[in-house]
């Protein structure tokens, strides 16, 4: 067998490098190879279930904004200005599919992965550490909820209820919503050994659908469900595409992404604290 | 795990996705130079020549003590086995060494490296064969190979030449473009081990390899790891059979209840531990263990199966001559070579595979 004469050369300084690093021994620089794994692993799977992500919020702006709309009638966005109510919930629903995809990435995906293809367990016996993996699988996630904000954003466009320039935005700040979901997902996850405790995870979701102003304003509630819900991520992520969408932005729209970066932070320290703890015992 | 750290790493993030963005899917396969860590060994602590020194390796989970405060040391090389029943603490050992378990006490170097602080460089210089196969069954077969080596950072012009050798070892060529689901067992395991060379690891961790394997499969497989023996990778492998124990490895272990019981050679285990022959008589399940009891002076020492009555002596046939002079008529008798089988009854009073 050859041997990697130029590896050996690099080793030592190899070696130190990683001895200063901040992760040490859970991560190596190559979440990389767990993306490509993804792509690779996508190409051969079955397209119907990208398809379906998309469909999804399609299906419920056609059958609310068209079907429901025309009763409604014109509502008020963000900033006050009369709006159809397709135009109102269109980025809602983005929002809520931005939530459900990266939490189906983040959770379901991870939970077979790491409890029957035992992908993980393969990918930690190599130079990857968890922190390759867990920064690899939300990419992913992340790549996929960019594919659908992006087909989403098109069909808002063809159907009309896009009339600014600013529009363009709400595609990078669903990937930014995407994110915070994701990486709270995971570690959430992690903690998960039987079916029946993945599915209260959408016991969680599903009143957050319902509820998180995503078919009518918060004001319909008494002040404490309000706060309540605005305690929830999801209605920042429904404000934050909201006034993006309409062009309409003020001093709320920096807490909506600020609440996304902070969730973000604390769901990758959470996730990698877990990785640890599972895959390091 | 400090904030700046994290921050820090957010920002590598944003970095690293503009590396990614900007270009073609080719892009992704960006050579890691970081990852490629085939270290040489520095500063071996102990002794220069062992690429893995054990000393007083522990492990417990909560009351139970896996692995109880074993020391070994392997040479380059050779080839080392652990012996012993299931839940004898083969695995864990295993686990330690390649850094995805963390030990509660000992010393553990592995090529100068401790695998809890430098795991992945660690695991860069390992091929590992788990228990049970975790190949990417969503991947092709060639894909299993090239993906698993851009695990280690390695380059695709390295990978894809490497890929086809090693399917060529592994006798899977005209499988590369199958479906993993579509091979045997056996093939799967050679898949496995192929998987395992792909960053040509200077050793070779094999956890029970031909464990559920047909006789074929197996000594395909056996003819494999010896190649691999003789290319000088230092194999170290658990197994709960004797026989791969005595093709396979130059010095073992014999574990039991995370405690080692003896160490050698199997040529040697078999002389310090046993006769050279061993009579295997059967009377019927019923009267094994009162016969047992009637064949005392026969031989060196009589062991009594519920299945069968072993008797131990340097000569089987002569020994089955004295049964025969007191009257006693086996069902069947067989008399054969002692086996490490018979030194792991000898040692603990338990057969291996229950």
């Amino acid at each position: 067998m050859s041997t990697l004469s130029e590896g050996q050369a690099q080793a030592r300084s190899a070696t130190e490098a990683a001895r200063e690093r901040t992760f040490g021994p859970l991560y190596s620089r190559n979440a990389l190879a767990v993306v490509a794994r993804g792509l690779m692993a996508a190409k051969s799977s079955t397209w119907l279930v990208l398809v379906s992500g998309f469909f999804e919020p399609v299906l419920y702006l056609v059958s609310m904004g068209v079907g429901l709309g025309p009763i409604v009638g014109n509502v008020a966005g963000p900033g006050g200005q009369q709006i159809s109510y397709a135009a109102y919930i269109a980025p809602a629903l983005l929002a809520v599919s931005a939530m459900n995809g990266a939490i189906y990435d983040s959770t379901w995906n991870v939970f077979f992965k790491m409890n029957f293809a035992k992908l993980y367990q393969g990918m930690l016996y190599t130079s990857l550490g968890p922190l390759d993996v867990a920064i690899g699988e939300i990419f992913l996630a992340l790549l996929r909820g960019l594919l659908y904000a992006t087909g989403f954003t098109a069909v808002m466009a063809v159907m009309g209820l896009v009339t600014t320039v600013w529009a363009i935005l709400i595609i990078p700040a669903s990937v930014l919503i995407a994110f915070g979901f994701a990486s709270f997902g995971m570690g959430i996850t992690s903690f998960m050994k039987t079916f029946q405790q993945m599915d209260w995870i959408n016991f969680f979701l599903l009143p957050m659908f319902l509820f998180s102003a995503t078919f009518y304003p918060l004001s319909v509630y008494p002040q404490y469900i309000q706060w309540l819900i605005q305690a929830l991520p999801l209605w920042h992520g429904v404000e934050l595409l909201r006034q993006i969408s309409i062009g309409s932005f003020s001093a709320a729209t920096a807490v909506h992404v600020a609440y996304y970066l902070v969730m973000i932070v604390l769901g990758i320290m959470l996730t990698t604290g877990r990785l640890r703890k599972l895959f390091l015992k | 795990m400090s904030f700046c750290g994290i921050a820090g790493f957010l920002q590598k993030i944003v970095q690293w996705l503009f590396q990614v963005f900007p270009g073609s899917t080719s892009v992704l396969w960006v050579h890691n130079e970081a990852t490629r860590s085939f270290a040489t060994p520095s500063s071996s602590q102990m002794n220069p020549a062992a690429v893995i020194t054990a000393e007083k390796l522990t492990k417990t989970y909560g009351d139970l003590t896996a692995v109880d405060a074993i020391s070994f040391e392997v040479p380059a090389g050779e080839s080392f086995g652990l012996l012993g029943p299931n839940g004898a603490g083969k695995s864990t050992t295993m686990k330690m060494i390649g850094g995805v378990s963390q030990r509660t006490s000992g010393k553990l170097s592995i090529m100068g490296l401790d695998p809890e602080t430098h795991g992945p460089e660690v695991r860069a210089h390992l091929g590992v064969v788990p228990q049970q196969d975790n190949l990417d069954e969503e991947l092709k077969v060639r894909e299993n190979l090239i993906v698993y080596g851009r695990y280690f950072g390695l380059p695709l012009s390295y990978l894809r030449p490497k890929a086809d050798e090693l399917l060529e070892f592994a006798q899977l060529s005209d499988k590369a473009k199958s479906r993993v689901d579509a091979l045997s067992g056996g093939m799967k395991r050679r898949l496995t081990i192929a998987r395992s060379l792909i960053n040509e690891p200077k050793i070779l961790l094999l956890d029970e390899p031909t464990t559920g394997l047909d006789p074929q499969a197996r000594h395909i497989l056996w003819d494999r790891l010896f190649r691999l023996k003789e290319q000088g990778v230092t194999l170290i492998l658990t197994t709960h059979y004797m026989d791969e124990a005595e093709q396979l490895c130059d010095r073992l272990i014999v574990v039991d209840k995370g405690k080692i019981m003896a160490e050698g050679s199997p040529s040697s285990l078999i002389r310090e531990y046993s006769t050279r022959e061993v009579l295997e008589l059967r009377f019927g399940s019923e009267r094994n263990a009162t016969i047992g009891a009637e064949l005392g002076g026969i031989g060196e020492r009589v062991e009594t199966l519920p299945d069968r009555v072993l008797i131990y002596a340097d000569n089987g046939e002569s020994a089955l001559e004295q049964v025969s002079a007191r009257h006693l008529r086996p069902l069947t008798s067989l008399v054969r070579r002692s086996s490490l089988e018979d030194v792991f009854l000898r040692l603990t009073g338990r057969s291996l595979v229950d």
